[in-house]
């Protein structure tokens, strides 16, 4: 009885909530939630007051009404009666591709460049020097901007290309000529380059809003199993060399399972190529790579490639000299040894700064308009933007947007970089 | 640490910058200053020169502006709008005004909650090519490329064209007017599309002028000028009248030269009306009774801004055309001063 | 027998000269130019590009007209000079416009001002950069802020002065209350207490000091700022301004309390994810609807309130990088001395964190530095896009292209190229230090 008595009870006062470390951090992770909370709804009250002084509504049904605008680089169908949904994502798209086709250049890029860095050539490792101080310290707005002027600028014309009965009667050749037999044209608009055809072709296959090109599909698809069974062809070669030693001549084999199932397919559904034809005003038919894209992509490119080849240098540096003296004492030849030995284990130190790399240069892609390139911004962020007058419901659509792509891509390059980490014991 | 103190004092002393009350003109006096949302990038119409003083023809309406409710012409704060920042900056208070060569359209004037005042350059919309391309009319332009300025109505102005038309194009959609016109002479799009008032000014001051041609297609009718928000209906009215006074001083010779002189002189009415002399207008408009001087005085009539920033003595070189005053065939035209 | 012997060399040979090949420039050229097959080619090519940047670039650079007018009259003369179809760079336009480029609209008899405060930033930074300067001098680099926002903005000196006092007013709430409250919560009266003094006491008190004693510059507007002054002045603020929000949302991603955890890393993955740009457009175009209606203010500073963000961010991932190159001994050392948290965290940690985070700290800053330029997409005049768009409206300079860009890049890379080469420097410094 007294025993109890005898225990300090452990009575909870109000000041504990302040000095007692226990109670302490779920005091102010309530204060923290409460001045969130209040803030937050700051926010949105005050939002509602501004749309309702400006006699605006909040909604996104001006996404279903009629775009009316054109856009000269569209990768799924479009036209000025689409909705601004579709231009949106057309804009979508566009953006994607400058940034996946971005991110490849600059990484094979950045790559050469940080191990020629490393070169014993004299030449070509000041070369590579200047390249990356040189990139690197100027705003990338300014390449964007030096690569579209100079596509622009120091190519032909179409007109260049034309030959006119008086000039033949002169004799005179036009002043500018296709590439490659008569198929590349590059002039001040784009590059125009022959596109694959098929004659016999496969009907769309629509699903829903989205409509696929079902000669594509069958053709990755034919392509993917054999390549899958040039794998198991292989997988078997090794097989039989490691249980007799001697390896079975392939190359033939390989050659056939990769090349015939896919020209059966080619040659079965009509393959042509269709070449640029100069029209009135421009070279019609064919592939036309804007050079609007052009510039974006180079200029983003060249410009974190710059940033890529740092990495990759200290990331090569990083190794110690030990690991490539072992591979050479093992035989190893000097190029083998950086793909086999050095890049692997460089990979570990370059893959987290380059993700971000990535994400950098995705993001720099919203600089597209400078170029005329009608990325996300050019539609949703920017013509929409102006139609409509809807900034709240636009901007906001293309933060999400832009959030969304950035998460993607660091949680695809994170469970990467898990895979390749260091596995110890 | 000593960081923070950079953002507390500029912020403290920032917010000083203003704050939009519902009637503009007591906003203006008490801040002492006009703030006029601009163009700086076209020529002749609105951009500063190598000293940083704003110089154009829309410029020219703020200067108005100041000068009649303030008494200065050079009391303007000029705020460089782009094409897709001009309406918020306007919408949120940020600019009393707004002469931004923007297009008076039904769903701007209703849908975004604007006032358009008065028109003070009817323009339309034209096509630039060079002359060797053989292009004499727009309708032959099928299959054409186009450069357009992005964040204005041309867009949709060409995309109708062309759809009416059955022809296709393809748009180059630049962000200003520099750089449309060097798309357009490096060879980058056959057409140059944007107001036929913008195409004489790249014209003019091309290289080689004679070899680009406008084509005599006008697409669109493009009437340009000045706006305030909605619902303030005084400031609305003022800059409405000191447009107009300009534009009456026109019509009755009244310049910045000549306008003491016809002030002692005058016998006409409505020329003393409009100068102050008789009657007390500008206390309607809650402003005094020379308001209207003040403003010729201070950048001169419709005609002589219009001469002086992009008239034909000018390199730009336009003609007056649907701009000429009423009496000369144009659509310029103010309602009497009563 | 020995006669046998017709020759005995009794004195050496001289050495011999190297082969040619293996001596000098030969020696030096074979060896790093030409030391194998895949070298020569490396080499040859890379000739070939040096000699084809040459031959287009040098013709252009060497026609360069310093004197005339207009783009025309440049033409004109390159053309007299140098024959029809000559190219040339029109370097006049630079003279004509540089102090645009520098300074913006900025009123040109108050050059001094802004020149002034750039050079008194170095000596205010001096000693945080380097330690062997008398540590007295930190305290100018505390009222420095106040002395540049005067000297930029003008106006009188005793808003400022007033505004510094708020500080004073903070540190001293802090210490009074510090041993009874414990140090956030007196942190958290101490900033009430300053922001009371700033919105409530600040305006009247520094008019009325004003009217006693009118100090004071001629007050220039926000909206004259451009060129490199603006992006300098965007920059510095932003940088310096995120660095103890950066150290917060570091320390608050590292918390062991998931609310305050979570929200930090929501900021940062919120702000980096996004682009700039779209940051920059919520600052001209939305931040009309999250502020209280009727507020309205300077659109510079908003853009400098959205950029200190976008900074404050990624100083928290340079600080959280810094914090996790911290041996976990040095954290369970300040444990076992019994530090509390913050004792901990401003004695033993942050000291050593901030030390190795400077390098980053400087190539965010390079980064931002750079991305000023994207403020012309909201109308504002930085040297890049929005002064050459100003310049090119300009009837005499229109249809210029290459000069404003190549001479606002060339001042953009040495700064930053500057800033890199100091922020190696640091790095190896620093690492020796380390070790």
């Amino acid at each position: 009885m007294s025993l109890v008595q005898d225990v300090p009870k452990d009575s909870f006062r109000l000041s504990m909530l302040v000095y007692d470390t226990r109670y302490r951090s779920i005091t102010i992770q309530v204060i923290v939630l409460i001045l969130f909370m209040l803030f937050l709804s700051w926010l949105v009250n005050n939002t509602i007051q501004n749309l309702a002084a400006k006699d605006r509504t909040f909604d996104f049904g001006f996404l279903g009404m009629r775009a009316g605008y054109d856009i000269n680089q569209t990768l799924i169908s479009y036209t000025n009666d689409s909705t601004h949904f579709r231009a949106a994502m057309i804009g979508l798209l566009n953006t994607l591709l400058s940034a996946v086709i971005g991110c490849a250049i600059a990484t094979v890029l950045g790559v050469i460049v940080g191990v020629l860095r490393l070169s014993k050539n004299w030449l070509v490792s000041r070369l590579m020097t200047v390249y990356v101080e040189v990139f690197r310290n100027v705003p990338v707005l300014l390449w964007i901007l030096l690569s579209a002027t100079i596509l622009s600028e120091a190519t032909p014309t179409p007109a260049d290309y034309r030959v006119t009965e008086a000039m033949i009667a002169a004799g005179e050749a036009p002043k500018a000529s296709m590439l490659l037999d008569d198929s590349v044209a590059i002039t001040t608009r784009g590059i125009n380059i022959p596109a694959p055809l098929v004659e016999r072709g496969l009907p769309r296959l629509e699903l829903g809003p989205i409509s696929i090109n079902s000669n594509m599909l069958a053709f990755l698809i034919v392509l993917g199993a054999s390549l899958y069974g040039w794998q198991m062809l292989r997988a078997h070669a090794k097989r039989v060399q490691e249980a007799t030693g001697v390896r079975p001549t392939t190359w033939w084999k390989s050659l056939a399972i990769v090349v015939l199932p896919t020209l059966a397919l080619l040659i079965a559904m009509g393959f042509h190529l269709e070449y640029p034809q100069l029209t009135r005003f421009n070279f019609n038919g064919g592939i036309e790579l804007l050079h609007s894209f052009t510039a974006l992509t180079v200029a983003l490119s060249l410009y974190t490639a710059a940033f890529i080849a740092e990495i990759v240098r200290a990331g090569i540096m990083a190794i110690s000299r030990g690991q490539s003296e072992a591979a050479a004492a093992l035989g190893i030849r000097p190029g083998r040894t950086m793909s086999l030995v050095i890049l692997p284990q460089a990979l570990r130190v370059i893959v987290p700064p380059l993700i971000s790399q990535y994400l950098n240069l995705t993001k720099n892609t919203s600089l597209a308009i400078a170029v005329s390139y009608m990325d996300l911004r050019g539609t949703l962020g920017g013509i929409t933007l102006n139609q409509t007058g809807k900034e709240l419901e636009c901007m906001l659509l293309m933060m999400g947007i832009y959030l969304c792509i950035s998460l993607t891509i660091s949680a695809l390059m994170n469970a990467f970089n898990r895979a390749v980490k260091l596995k110890e014991r | 640490m000593k960081k923070s103190v950079f953002l507390g004092t500029l912020s403290a002393a920032a917010l000083v910058a203003g704050i939009a009350g519902a009637a503009t003109l007591d906003d203006v006096r008490s801040r002492g200053e006009l703030i006029c949302g601009v163009n700086v990038g076209l020529t002749g119409f609105g951009a500063p020169d190598a000293n940083g003083n704003y110089q154009g023809f829309d410029v020219a309406i703020c200067k108005a502006v100041a000068a009649a409710v303030l008494g200065d012409a050079s009391k303007v704060k000029y705020v460089p709008t782009t094409g897709e920042t001009r309406f918020t900056a306007l919408a949120s208070g940020e600019v009393d005004l707004l002469v931004r060569n923007s297009t008076w359209t039904f769903s701007r004037d209703n849908d975004l909650k604007f006032d358009f005042v008065a028109v003070n350059y009817y323009d339309g919309q034209g096509f630039m090519v060079k002359k060797d391309l053989g292009v004499s009319s727009a309708k032959e332009l099928d299959g054409a490329t186009v450069c357009i300025q992005t964040g204005t109505t041309t867009e949709l102005n060409l995309a109708d064209f062309f759809k009416a038309n059955n022809m296709s194009y393809t748009p180059v959609t630049v962000a200003d007017d520099s750089e449309g016109q060097r798309q357009y002479l490096a060879g980058a799009c056959d057409a140059y599309t944007t107001d036929a008032s913008g195409l004489a000014a790249s014209r003019a001051t091309m290289p080689d002028a004679e070899s680009h041609i406008i084509l005599p297609e006008i697409i669109s009718k493009e009437p340009l000028g000045p706006l305030v928000r909605h619902g303030d209906n005084q400031w609305g009215d003022i800059v409405r009248w000191t447009y107009f006074a300009l534009v009456a001083a026109e019509e009755y010779g009244v310049t910045s030269a000549n306008i003491e002189e016809v002030a002692t002189s005058t016998q006409n009415p409505e020329v003393k009306r409009l100068l102050g002399l008789e009657g007390d207008l500008g206390a309607m408009l809650g402003l005094d009774k020379e308001f209207s001087k003040r403003a010729i005085a201070a950048v001169g009539n419709y005609g002589e801004i219009f001469e002086a920033n992009i008239g034909s003595a000018t390199p730009i070189g336009l003609a007056r055309g649907l701009n000429a005053l009423w009496t000369q065939g144009g659509l310029q035209y103010a309602p009497p001063f009563r | 027998m020995t006669d046998q012997l017709t020759f005995v060399r009794n004195q050496m040979l001289p050495p011999q000269e190297p082969p040619i090949r293996e001596a000098g420039v030969v020696k030096w050229l074979r060896e790093n130019l030409f030391s194998g097959p895949l070298n020569t080619i490396l080499s040859v090519v890379g000739f070939a590009i040096i000699l084809w940047l040459a031959a287009n670039i040098i013709p252009w650079l060497l026609h360069s007209v310093w004197n005339a007018n207009s783009l025309g009259e440049c033409r004109q003369i390159i053309a007299a000079t140098w024959g029809e179809g000559a190219t040339g760079a029109c370097w006049a336009m630079v003279r004509e416009r540089w102090h645009q480029y520098l300074f913006g609209f900025y009123p040109m008899d108050m050059y001094w001002r802004p020149t002034s405060a750039f050079f008194l930033m170095f000596v205010a930074l001096a000693p945080v950069l380097y330690n062997n300067l008398p540590r007295k001098m930190i305290w100018f680099t505390a009222v420095y802020p106040a002395l540049a926002f005067w000297l930029l903005w003008g106006g009188s000196v005793w808003s400022p002065v007033v505004a510094m006092l708020g500080f004073v007013v903070m540190g001293g709430v802090f210490t009074l209350l510090k041993d009874r409250l414990g140090v956030p919560l007196s942190a958290g009266i101490g900033f009430v207490a300053a922001a009371f003094w700033w919105l409530v006491l600040q305006g009247p008190l520094a008019s009325a000091i004003h009217s006693v004693l009118p100090i004071g510059l001629t007050s220039v507007d926000s909206d004259q700022f451009g060129g490199f002054l603006l992006s300098i002045v965007i920059g510095v603020t932003a940088i310096s301004a995120s660095l103890p929000m950066g150290l917060l949302l570091a320390l608050g991603r590292q918390s062991d309390m998931l609310l305050v955890r979570t929200l930090s890393v929501g900021f940062i993955e919120f702000i980096r994810g996004v682009p700039l740009i779209t940051l920059l457009f919520t600052a001209s175009l939305l931040l009309q609807y999250f502020l209280p209606p009727e507020t309205n203010f300077d659109i510079i500073l908003r853009v400098i309130i959205l950029v200190t963000f976008f900074a404050a961010a990624y100083i928290a991932e340079v600080i959280r990088g810094g914090l996790a190159a911290l041996p976990r001994g040095q954290y369970e050392a300040a444990d076992a001395l019994g530090l509390d948290y913050w004792q901990a965290q401003r004695l033993i940690v942050m000291p050593q964190a901030l030390k190795i985070s400077i390098p980053g700290i400087v190539s965010s800053f390079i980064g931002l530095f750079k991305d000023t330029t994207l403020v012309a997409f909201v109308g504002l005049m930085d040297p890049l896009k929005g002064i050459t768009q100003v310049v090119r409206s300009d009837i005499n300079w229109k249809g210029i292209y290459w000069e404003p860009y190549l001479f606002a890049g060339a001042i953009f890379f040495l700064i930053c190229f500057g800033m890199s080469r100091y922020s190696m420097w640091l790095e190896r410094k620093l690492k020796t230090d380390h070790r």
